[in-house]
């Protein structure tokens, strides 16, 4: 009963979104799709323990990927979400041989340097992508050939839900496999793992594919309903903000992402509506606050209260 | 000849900047082991500062400097007292996001104080004038650049290999709790280190506007150059972090004057290329 706590909340949080925002289900998706993002953060960076700062360079190459298959292949929903998992994969793929070579911060600069890559590819070649322009004209067909894309947003809305919802099923499971377990490992101890015979450079490489095409995912859902793709989606910031949602929530736990990712994305919104020139004051103070106050992000905030309140030899800590 | 003759200077004098941008990075991660994102964010200040004296209030050049570079180290100070301090202590990526905390606020702290429009940085007569070579004529300003970053590596060779404090800064960036055991004061040391490298930041970002322009978002759009320079060097090697920077200026330039539509894209490879072989840098140590 207890594990089916935590998933409920979840979903009925995800109901909430819906009609806390009925005038505003664009942003609401905008929250649902960048839940997905960090939760791929999440795997790459608080599971395996590979430091990423460039997971914007997936997730554009999986906008870009969906955008140019519904525009000139096949308009499905889902066709497309394939196809970008597939970029994000492939590209995590070929960058990842040389990035799990590196570690630390030559690993971080890498990362920031892919995307930089991407963003300027996708700037160049103008007549596919459509430059700083952006990817225009992708019309997508209904949802299972039945709801149709509506203007308000509200098939929008669901279907990222219940691909949300979906990715984070494959992603409580797998973190629960061998697998998973296996990443944990190498997360906090490279060499023992190695030690016991556990190929680190292939399992990180795999974790960064996996986390590359959830990615992707997100990416094709950003293109399917927004009809755009802009250079935005290799943006620097994006990555920087996936990163800080991640650990303002709470890193190596899904329900985290979550969390940290509607927080952000909550006072984000409210910062910038208020504010418009200055609500990067806002962000930086309430990002030292996380790391100085509450290092293991939001998540613990329950249990860090009622050791306050306990008291004891550890309260407070 | 000419366009090779303009790859070198340009590339040299934009390498000297690089450099002392970038020198002051590499030696508190190399010091301290933290990952200072913020750090252009001094180059930024120390070029909004010259704005506020030189150009709104119209005081000369070198009051302007002199100026620029105390209130950037007055700024850098006291920062690293309150809030690096703690951060050294902290993981890599707790150190990355603290740093990304403090450039968004030193970003929002201009942009509210200046506006986010372009901050123009006068440079003195002297310098916009052209320097004739007998066989070329060059811009002062690049010659002028050149032969300040040549003396402030100089002096900072000085200072570092020939100077006590020279000593005690290399025996702690070796190994700080021996330096500290053998009555070394690293929490100085880190201090000192910590506002020179401020101090040299706001110098190269005054000197460097013409090549890097001033704004609000600047800590942010060239946190990645900065970034490259110290990885390619490697950690901690102010030597490394000059071969770098030098290199990476001449390869930009390079890049930027013949092959103009991929300079980007050559450049960021020709970086991953070179990090992917020699993971710890030129310079760096295991």
């Amino acid at each position: 009963m207890r594990n089916l706590i935590a998933p409920l909340a979840l979903i009925l949080l995800g109901v909430a979104l819906f009609f806390l925002f009925p005038y505003n289900l664009a942003f609401a998706t905008r929250i649902v799709i960048m839940v997905i993002l960090v939760l791929s953060l999440d795997l790459v960076l608080g599971y395996a323990g590979i430091p990423t700062l460039g997971q914007g360079a997936m997730y554009g190459a999986g906008a870009y990927a969906a955008g140019l298959f519904a525009i000139h292949i096949w308009a499905d929903p889902f066709a497309g979400l394939i196809a970008g998992a597939l970029a994000g994969a492939i590209l995590a793929l070929i960058s990842g041989f040389v990035l799990m070579r590196a570690s630390g911060l030559t690993l971080i600069m890498l990362t920031i340097a892919v995307a930089s890559i991407c963003h300027e590819i996708a700037n160049r070649a103008r007549g596919v992508t459509g430059g700083a322009d952006g990817l225009r004209g992708i019309r997508m067909d209904p949802v299972f050939g039945i709801f149709e894309f509506d203007f308000i947003g509200v098939t929008g809305y669901w279907y990222t839900f219940g691909v949300a919802a979906l990715v984070f099923a494959f992603l409580v499971i797998l973190v629960r496999s061998p697998f998973g377990l296996g990443l944990r490992g190498i997360h906090e101890s490279p060499d023992r793992m190695m030690a016991i015979g556990a190929p680190v450079y292939w399992r990180r490489l795999a974790a960064y594919v996996v986390g590359g095409a959830i990615a992707g995912i997100a990416g094709a859902l950003t293109a399917q309903i927004s009809q755009l793709v802009s250079l935005e989606t290799f943006a620097f910031a994006l990555s920087a903000e996936a990163m800080i949602m991640l650990i303002l929530g709470g890193m190596g736990r899904l329900y985290g992402a979550a969390i940290g990712t509607v927080v952000f994305m909550w006072v984000h919104h409210t910062a910038a509506a208020n504010d418009p020139f200055n609500w990067l004051f806002v962000i930086g103070a309430m990002v030292l606050a996380v790391v100085f106050f509450l290092p293991s992000g939001l998540i613990s905030l329950p249990a860090a209260v009622t050791r306050l309140i306990k008291g004891g030899r550890n309260g407070g800590a | 000849m000419g366009l090779f003759l303009n790859i070198v200077v340009d590339g040299v004098a934009y390498g000297m900047i690089l450099f002392m941008i970038a020198v002051g990075l590499s030696v508190t991660m190399g010091l301290m082991r933290v990952v200072n994102l913020a750090h252009g964010g001094f180059a930024m200040i120390g070029g909004a500062l010259a704005h506020v004296f030189g150009t709104q209030m119209g005081l000369g050049f070198g009051l302007t400097l002199l100026l620029a570079l105390a209130g950037t180290i007055a700024i850098a100070l006291p920062l690293e007292r309150v809030i690096y301090r703690r951060v050294y202590g902290f993981g890599e990526l707790q150190q990355v996001l603290a740093t990304i905390g403090l450039t968004f606020l030193m970003i929002a702290t201009v942009n509210w104080w200046l506006g986010s429009t372009l901050l123009a940085v006068a440079m003195p007569e002297i310098l916009n004038q052209s320097v004739d070579l007998g066989f070329r004529t060059l811009p002062a300003h690049r010659i002028a650049v050149i032969g300040l970053g040549l003396s402030v590596t100089l002096g900072l060779w000085i200072l570092i290999d020939r100077t006590r404090f020279g000593v005690r800064l290399r025996a702690a960036v070796d190994n700080r709790a021996i330096a500290s055991a053998h009555g070394i004061n690293t929490d100085r040391i880190y201090m000192i280190t910590f506002g020179l490298g401020a101090g040299l930041a706001a110098l190269g970002g005054i000197m460097g506007a013409e090549l890097l322009p001033i704004d609000a978002y600047y800590p942010l759009r060239y946190m990645v150059l900065f970034l490259i320079v110290v990885a390619v060097g490697g950690m901690g090697s102010i030597l490394g972090s000059f071969l770098a920077a030098i290199g990476l200026g001449l390869l930009e330039t390079a890049t930027r004057y013949l092959v103009p539509d991929l300079s980007t894209i050559t450049f960021f490879a020709l970086v991953i290329a070179l990090l992917a072989m020699r993971p710890q840098g030129l310079l760096g140590r295991e």
